[in-house]
């Protein structure tokens, strides 16, 4: 049973060595000619504004919280999808209440206004 | 071929109706401009009423539902109509609250309709899962709204203590769970009595019914297990701490019940010894800590730990005649302590700025009714007659003495004369010191009239006339033994 | 071969484990929490869990690790560093704690081993695979749990909005 996670573990191996090679190899074959703005932190082309440890606002916390919600209603939906055929329609229904109480859920969270950022 | 289970949904009808209240609550409220939470409080008020009806066939049938994940006999039958009470009169008090605090927070009555639905489903589980889910429901609900209060940092703080104290008497719960699992290989109660009948059970099982019992005696702030109960009391609003005192702890105690009667009644020598300890610990240490209280909440908070001290006498008695003694004492403590904080709110005023004892001085003067109706429940409290409190501890009392347990039924009079201090130095405040400043009228709203008016009659009700109630639960617990 | 797997998996899952006990810095801490949770997953697989190992990649080492970010970032406890007053005391706690833990773990977990419950999944798994013991049970014996599950979800949804809201305000 184990044999079938081989291809991953052969994925996971040669994505391991590209990713590791490309940095390697650049580090080793580049020429570096290090100017002052050549080493400022890229942010995007712009002009980096402080440092990196800054205090995040509240808002990220919100939605973080509302992401692990609805993490575990997708969760109950993989063995579901699994068996659904074999449950018929009673298996429709017991997801269909489940999805619409969410549902109903996601209508407060957006009127609410959590989801907007100013 | 995987086999449909039948789908009865008469007897969970009661806790669906408060659920699809609160749900209809949340979204309804989104699209009301003004005044959404008098309207979510109507809609809740009316699905309370609804699910009474509902409830009323529980009584009459013994049966488990949904796979067995349920039991519907009279025990849910009881603690169903408890719930609802409870959940009725925190409506009722909580609506001028609410406009008074300047919160149009409708979400309030969804939380309260949830956290119903969630005690509903503890009541009734045949299963550890079910209760867990249903527990779960409850406290995150109640952890909100201990910090709904966003202009007071106590509420903010007691939300966090409840969470974190919450969640790790819920983890303990669920590791015990685990563990009867892993020595038993099943989570429903018949199950788990089936192998604990058999006599072969391993350390594993005995482990896993010990956490059970400290994630319960946390739920039901026993001693020493009751450390977060006086901050949350005190800094969540006084509707909701009554609602706390009252709600949570009688759904705690009746999970707590069923589970170690139903299943764990083969250990029942070993876990009564502990409860025997937990009983005087709570009853002596929460007597003594609410004599020296100023904070009427505070103080309250302490004597309900007290009470549950006295509510497990009777589960340490271990008859028929003790478990209905718990049923009668809930009902009594639900409408006495409902009706005590209802006052609490209402002489607390704007910001809950007056709940010292001291802001009750001279209440008989300004308003002689509001008085009478505080003396009667601080009577029932202590347990002096007429009152329904009385009634319930002589039950439970006599339970235990007629099982033998002569020293803690002596320790139990002991600490409850002891608390007649405390709760007598409200009424002697009321009635014989004069207020230090002029008080302004208190601002009667008729819900909450209604709320002290039936709490007043059915704590002299029951009191006086007793033996029906005291019939219907002994009538409600048969299914137990 | 499931033996060498399992004995570098539990290695790299405990050493890690070591390191968010005992790294200074709180960012730290939670990358080696990452990677337990990882190491737990990789072990559920060699169980033939794999429902269980996916719930622990996408709810855990996912979700509620960001979480933990979120939580880290926003109170900056990345500067914080524990104030070295007690630190006599808390290890003394710690250890009086772990010797516990240990004291009674170790009859626990060997009591399972001879428990019922092991043979009867044993049995099972070989016609189903684990995915779809757990959806069969989830979604006939379990189904009153699963849907009030969903209204204690909603519960989260409700509490986190109106606590939230209102500290952005």
């Amino acid at each position: 049973m184990l044999d079938s996670y081989l291809p991953v573990l052969v994925i996971l191996l040669v994505s391991i060595f590209i990713g590791s090679a490309i940095i390697v190899l650049s580090t080793i074959l580049g020429k570096r000619f290090p100017t002052a703005i050549k080493l400022m932190p890229y942010e995007c082309g712009m002009d980096p504004i402080g440092g990196a440890r800054r205090r995040f606002s509240v808002k990220f916390f919100i939605i973080g919280m509302l992401f692990i919600v609805f993490d575990i209603e997708l969760i109950f939906l993989f063995p579901w999808a699994k068996i659904y055929d074999k449950l018929m329609f009673f298996g429709f229904v017991e997801m269909l209440l489940f999805v619409v109480i969410l549902l109903a859920g996601l209508i407060y969270v957006w009127k609410k206004g959590a989801l907007q950022w100013e | 071929m995987i086999q449909i289970p039948e789908v009865d949904l008469s007897g969970i009808l009661p806790a669906i109706i408060l659920s699809a209240a609160g749900v209809v609550t949340m979204v309804a409220g989104l699209f009301i401009k003004n005044r959404a939470a008098t309207i979510g409080g109507i809609i809740s008020a009316a699905a309370v009423l609804l699910a009474f009806a509902a409830n009323a066939p529980l009584r009459a049938i013994n049966k488990v539902g949904f796979v067995s994940m349920v039991t519907l006999d009279g025990y849910t039958w009881f603690f169903n109509l408890l719930i609802l009470f409870a959940l009725g009169m925190t409506i009722l008090t909580s609506l001028r609250y609410l406009s008074d605090e300047g919160m149009d927070l409708y979400e309030y009555f969804v939380l309260l309709m949830f956290a119903g639905t969630g005690m509903m489903f503890m009541v009734s589980g045949n299963h550890l899962l079910t209760i867990f889910i249903g527990l779960e429901t409850l406290s995150i609900s109640v952890y909100v709204l201990t910090g709904v209060l966003s202009k007071s940092s106590k509420s903010s703080e007691a939300a966090l203590k409840y969470l974190i104290l919450g969640a790790f008497s819920s983890g303990l719960f669920l590791y015990g769970a685990a563990l009867l699992y892993g020595a038993s290989g099943s989570l429903g109660l018949p199950g788990l009595a089936k192998y604990f009948q058999s006599g072969s059970f391993s350390l594993m099982g005995v482990v896993g019914m010990g956490l059970l019992l400290v994630g319960f005696a946390f739920k039901v702030a026993a001693v020493p297990f009751h450390m977060w109960t006086p901050d949350v009391y005190e800094g969540a609003p006084s509707p909701i701490t009554g609602f706390m005192s009252v709600g949570v702890k009688a759904a705690a105690f009746a999970a707590f019940v069923r589970v170690f009667f139903e299943s764990l009644n083969a250990l029942q020598v070993n876990w009564t010894n502990i409860l025997w300890i937990l009983a005087v610990l709570t009853m002596v240490l929460g007597n003594l800590a609410a004599l020296i209280q100023d904070n009427i909440k505070r103080m309250l908070a302490y004597s309900s730990i007290a009470h549950a001290g006295y509510i497990l006498i009777g589960m340490i008695a271990g008859s028929p005649d003790g478990v209905s003694g718990i049923l009668y004492y809930l009902l009594a403590y639900t409408f006495t302590n409902l009706g005590a904080f209802g006052i609490v709110t209402l002489v607390g005023r704007k910001g809950e700025a007056n709940v010292y004892l001291d802001d009750y001085r001279g209440l008989s003067r300004t308003h002689p009714a509001l008085a009478v109706a505080m003396a009667i429940f601080l009577f029932s409290l202590a347990g002096i007659p007429p009152t329904a409190g009385f009634v319930g501890k002589f039950t439970i009392f006599s339970a235990a003495i007629k099982a033998g347990y002569i020293w803690l039924v002596i320790i139990g009079v002991l600490t409850s004369a002891a608390s007649v201090f405390y709760y007598f130095r409200v009424v002697m405040k009321m009635y014989m010191e004069s207020p230090d400043r002029e008080p302004e009228r208190l601002r009667f709203s008729p819900s909450m009239s209604l709320a002290l008016v039936i709490s007043v009659v059915i704590v002299l009700y029951i009191g006086i006339f007793p033996t029906t109630y005291l019939n219907l639960a002994s009538e409600s617990v048969r299914t137990l033994f | 071969m499931e033996a060498v797997l399992f004995y570098a998996l539990a290695a790299v899952t405990l050493i890690s484990g070591v390191f968010v006990v005992f790294l200074r810095r709180p960012i730290h801490n939670v990358l080696f929490m990452i990677l337990t949770m990882i190491g737990l997953a990789c072990l559920f697989i060699l169980l033939h869990a794999e429902f269980l190992a996916m719930v622990q990649i996408i709810v855990y080492a996912g979700a509620i690790m960001v979480l933990f970010l979120f939580v880290i970032m926003l109170l900056n406890l990345d500067e914080f560093v524990m104030p070295p007053e007690h630190r006599r005391v808390r290890y003394g706690i710690g250890i009086v704690l772990a010797m516990m833990l240990v004291v009674f773990l170790i009859p626990t977990s060997r009591s399972i081993i001879s428990s019922p419950t092991a043979q009867v999944v044993a049995t099972d798994s070989a016609t189903l695979t684990n995915t779809e013991i757990i959806a069969r049970e989830l979604f006939t014996t379990y189904l009153l749990p699963f849907e009030i599950a969903s209204i204690l979800l909603l519960a989260a949804i409700v509490g986190t909005v109106i606590i939230g809201k209102r500290s952005t305000k």
